[in-house]
């Protein structure tokens, strides 16, 4: 079970969070192609070792990066969504 | 047999009785049951797994891998408890398991004369022969271990500790207790958690530390001072279970007659003092009772006053049993030390041991040691490896695991010096590897022979380490002789992997409060007491608890509300409010049709669509003011409609101009409808008009009930007139009293979502996920325009024009009509279409009833094609019996709207 950390709550416990996405996935639009539009539905780049991801804190509801290993299961920190795009 | 004194660990004053297999024993306070077998003399205890072989008592813990007995107190029952960590208690009735009628009379016993027959692999090898599921039962009958009765439930539940501290120690030997105490010295919390009856481990029957200290002395001074630092420790707490992130499970034995309680605790630094399990000797008919662990012999000796034998045979390879020979002599033992074994006479309990010059030494007792296994398990589990060292004669832990830290025997530190003995060939009388599980060195050999090398297939092929010790005394012994039957070192054997639990945990403790009602526990409405008063028949929709029908008669439920007025329940409708001056953009991009066009006061019904096109919910969206819309999606859809635009919120707006508010459990729905419902409402006198003109279709208004605020909606799910009543909760209950009132003049029905469903089906009205699947594509509902008209970007647009969406043979939502005179089609039935002699399936119906206003029955389905076959008889096959009906318009009632718009 893991503690993951919100950025705003703390380390709380795994099954209060949802896995939204990998972070720099970019949503297409009408004008993808069929072979973009099918990667940006189907395909992840399932990174073995140091990954960034988005996750969402169901009870406190805010998005936030997760940088976490997949191999070890060590998290490495979190920060809120809009300032790690801002920067 | 118990000697007349001596024995820290019992208290002769409280004598206790007890029974095994239907015989009286007694015992004192202190006492588990193998302990007090012993002290009775009683030396067949059980009966081995396969070959039903008499088994005694073997160890004095956890690996224990015997004496597992059926054991029931004062209405608690356990069927597998192991006699070695079971305290005894007055009025205790233990049963042999796996022998009928008892252990020392096992009618199976005759099975060990067959056992060439059944060797390892037996079973796959034999569910190759015809008809095997002929004789499955009864072999099974005749391996295996205790049974559950089915009849009985615990009376209290599992409690479920969470808990934190600063270091965790597993394990209260002499490792652990002084790591515990340099740790609390240090100023830190502590805890210790220990499987025995009371913390020492070792120092409870040897009689000096590792140190050389007086282990009695100092165990009662370091428990003293433990104890004034504050620090906690739980015994009868196994730690069995290590997860990610330091999160370590223990399972309490507070109680005999209570479940476990279930401790998850989160420390900052876990040390692991789990110390190391004594290995049997392989030698043949090592099995027999009276054959023993040096170690849980001199146990039982200290403990409980219990002398195993009086004619003592000792083997041993390492120094380990020096102190036992010694401590037996003391209590006038007769004991002779041997360095290997050859063979023990003997059936039922042993009467000779033959040391290996072919000398027969008579003797009652055989104690064994074949050096120590570090007790790894929870350092494997927190991902730790393991390296083999030559001069312990053992798998020690190699590298450093991050939080968890190992020491004392459980790291290879061993006091003892070993000689290790492994087997190295298979003898010609069997040598038991593991007795829990009846494999013998032979069986390991087959194994190599059919080239099994592998330790994990020799596990599963021979189940060589499996079953509930999940092989602690026979693991080594076993790679060891797989080792030297492959001819490769132990090293490159290499272990099987350990998983949790580190012993069997019951299922109890996993459950605690999670059954029944609270194992998901459904959402109830404001006005449950008033439904139930009303007659409600309750049913579970979508986690709510709501009431199915009023009525048993569905059917006249539906027709009072059709051709009068119906009062229905709609509380669970989602009420997600999406606030701020870019509300509209939101909810466009959000949805299939455009939302930001919509005036305040009015009510636009629309899709949502999943990014891969497919329908994801339905629902109308409210425009209570500018920068204020109210989401209605479906009941069984708000909170994935609440995240899905929190979600949209943050990702791709400007968060700090939206705010999502899920207000569904604020208000109270009540929904009026039938063509008496303005009637009805009128009479209220909420000070509002209610016409048509004034009231449209499609919109809403607030209003004043028994002053606080109502919201009126008109919408409609019947096909009728309709008015959706909303009110804070705490007025639902006025709100239905009125409604019930006012309705008496009228002959209003209560109306249960069950005739709800037949009203909305004969005006072709669809229910997600019933009426559409994970294909369906919003123009597969007929909806086009905004997939044509559209030009901005919404959730799901790129895939409605992929090949796939356009192609032209798609299942398309349509309604069916039966032409052949019989009653409603089944639903799920498929429709079918025969090319050249073979059928195949061109769609289902996903609704299907009979119309109590049509007078006739109604379907609705997915089928090919619908659109262009609209008027087509088509064949409907199901469970064989094939029927007729017409490909139809969705609506079969007022396709007008006239009812509607009233
Ligand atoms: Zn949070």
């Amino acid at each position: 079970m893991h503690l993951i950390c919100c950025p705003f709550c703390g380390n709380r416990d795994e099954t209060e969070f949802r896995f939204a996405v990998e972070a720099g996935k970019r949503r297409g639009s009408v004008s993808s192609s069929p072979d973009e539009w099918a990667k940006y539905l189907y395909f992840q780049n399932n990174v073995k070792g140091d990954t960034r991801e988005v996750w969402m804190h169901l009870t406190c509801g805010e998005l936030f990066i997760l940088s976490r290993n997949s191999v070890t299961h060590s998290i490495h920190g979190s920060e809120p969504v809009r300032k790690a795009a801002e920067a | 047999m118990r000697l007349p004194s001596g024995g820290t660990g019992i208290t002769r004053e409280k004598e206790l009785s007890f029974a095994f297999d239907g015989k009286p024993h007694r015992g004192f306070e202190g006492d588990t049951v193998a302990s007090a077998l012993l002290a009775a003399g009683v030396r067949t205890v059980g009966r081995s797994f396969k070959y039903h072989r008499p088994r005694g008592i073997w160890g004095h813990g956890v690996e224990e891998p015997n004496a597992i007995f059926d054991v029931k107190l004062a209405g608690f029952h356990e069927p597998n408890a192991r006699g070695t960590t079971t305290p005894l208690a007055d009025g205790l009735v233990v049963r042999s398991i796996n022998a009928r009628p008892d252990a020392s009379r096992d009618r199976f016993g005759f099975l060990d004369r067959f056992a060439k027959f059944i060797p390892a692999g037996f079973y796959y090898k034999t569910f190759m022969w015809p008809s095997w599921e002929r004789f499955e039962p009864r072999i099974r009958a005749m391996a295996g271990l205790g049974e559950i009765d089915r009849e009985w439930a615990p009376k209290a539940f599992s409690s479920h500790v969470h808990d934190t501290c600063d270091v965790l120690v597993v394990g209260a030997g002499n490792s652990g207790l002084r790591a515990a105490l340099a740790a609390a010295r240090d100023g830190r919390s502590v805890t210790v958690v220990d499987e025995g009856f009371a913390p020492g481990g070792q120092l409870l029957y040897r009689s000096r530390t590792a140190d050389g200290e007086h282990a009695e002395e100092w165990l009662a001074s370091t428990l003293a001072e433990l104890s004034r630092l504050g620090v906690t420790i739980m015994s009868r707490s196994t730690a069995y279970g290590i997860y990610d992130h330091n999160l370590v499970c223990v399972a309490e034995l507070k109680k005999a007659t209570n479940p476990p309680i279930s401790h998850r605790i989160r420390p900052k630094q876990i040390v692991l003092a789990t110390g190391a399990i004594e290995r049997p000797l392989v030698f043949p008919n090592n099995d027999r009772p009276g054959i023993m662990s040096a170690a849980s012999a001199l146990f039982y000796l200290r403990r409980h006053g219990v002398r195993v034998g009086e004619r003592i045979v000792i083997a041993s390879n390492n120094d380990s049993t020096a102190e036992v020979a010694e401590a037996f002599r003391v209590v006038g033992a007769n004991v002779t030390e041997v360095s290997s074994v050859a063979n023990v006479r003997g059936k039922n309990r042993v009467e000779a041991v033959i040391d290996e010059n072919g000398r027969s030494i008579p003797a009652d007792a055989l104690l064994v040691s074949g050096g120590y296994s570090p007790t790894v398990h929870l350092f494997c589990q927190a991902k730790g490896k393991l390296a083999w060292s030559d001069e312990r004669a053992a798998f020690v832990p190699k590298d450093e695991v991050q939080g968890v830290k190992v020491i004392g025997s459980a790291n290879g530190d061993f006091r003892w010096r070993v000689q290790a003995s492994w087997p190295t060939k298979p003898t010609k009388e069997r040598a038991w590897i593991d007795f829990q599980n009846d494999v013998t060195s032979k069986d390991v050999a087959l194994a190599a022979r059919e080239n099994f090398r592998s330790v994990e297939h020799l596990k599963r092929y021979t189940t060589l380490g499996m079953a509930t010790d999940q092989g602690k005394t026979s693991n080594v012994n076993g790679l060891a002789a797989l080792a030297a039957f492959t001819g490769r070192s132990i090293a490159e054997t290499g272990t099987t992997t350990f998983r949790p639990p580190y012993t069997p945990v019951s299922m109890m403790a996993f459950t605690g409060y999670r059954h029944g009602q609270l194992f998901n526990p459904v959402r109830r409405l404001a006005l449950e007491t008033e439904h139930r008063a009303a007659g409600a028949i309750f049913g579970e929709y979508g986690g709510w608890l709501r009431p199915a029908a009023y009525d048993r008669d569905i059917q006249s439920e539906a027709l009072r509300a059709r051709e009068g007025v119906g009062i229905f329940d709609a509380s669970p409708l989602g009420k997600v409010e999406v606030i701020g001056p870019d509300a509209g953009l939101l909810l466009d991009f959000n949805g299939y049709g455009k939302v930001s066009t919509l005036k305040p006061g009015r009510i636009r019904y629309g899709l949502t669509l999943n990014e891969n096109g497919s329908v994801y919910d339905d629902g109308v969206i409210a425009r209570l003011d500018e920068t204020r819309f109210l989401v209605s999606c479906s009941s069984s859809h708000v909170t994935g409609v609440h995240l899905r635009l929190e979600d949209i919120r943050q990702d791709l707006f400007d968060p700090t101009r939206l705010s999502i508010h899920n207000a569904t459990s604020r208000w109270a729905t009540l929904t009026v409808t039938g063509p008496k419902s303005r009637s009805l409402l009128d009479s209220l006198s909420l000070g509002l008009d209610l016409g048509n003109e004034a009231f449209p279709h499609m919109s809403w208004r607030m209003a004043t009930f028994e002053g606080g605020p109502v919201r009126l909606a008109r919408v409609s799910f019947s096909g009728d007139l309709s008015f959706e009543v909303s009110v804070p909760q705490s007025k639902a209950a006025s709100l239905f009293c009125a409604l019930r009132e006012a309705g008496a003049r009228f002959n209003a029905t209560m109306l249960g979502l069950e005739a709800l469903m037949i009203l909305r089906a004969e005006k072709g009205y669809i229910v997600i996920g019933k009426d559409t699947d994970g294909l369906t594509l919003p123009h597969d509902l007929g909806i086009v325009g905004p997939r044509d008209k559209r030009t901005d970007e919404f959730v799901g647009r790129r895939s409605l024009f992929t090949e796939w969406a356009q192609e032209k043979k798609r299942r398309q939502f349509t309604g069916l009509s039966i032409t052949d005179g019989g009653g409603p089609l089944a639903t799920g039935a498929h429709a079918i279409e025969r090319v050249t002699g073979k059928s195949r399936s061109i769609g289902f119906v996903t609704s299907s009833y009979f119309s109590p206003t049509i007078g006739k029955p109604i379907a609705l389905g997915l089928i090919e094609n619908a659109m262009e076959r609209q008027g087509e008889i088509i064949e409907m096959q199901h469970l064989g019996a094939v029927r007729k009906a017409r490909v139809s318009a969705a609506c079969a009632f007022d396709p007008e709207g006239a009812r509607l718009n009233a």
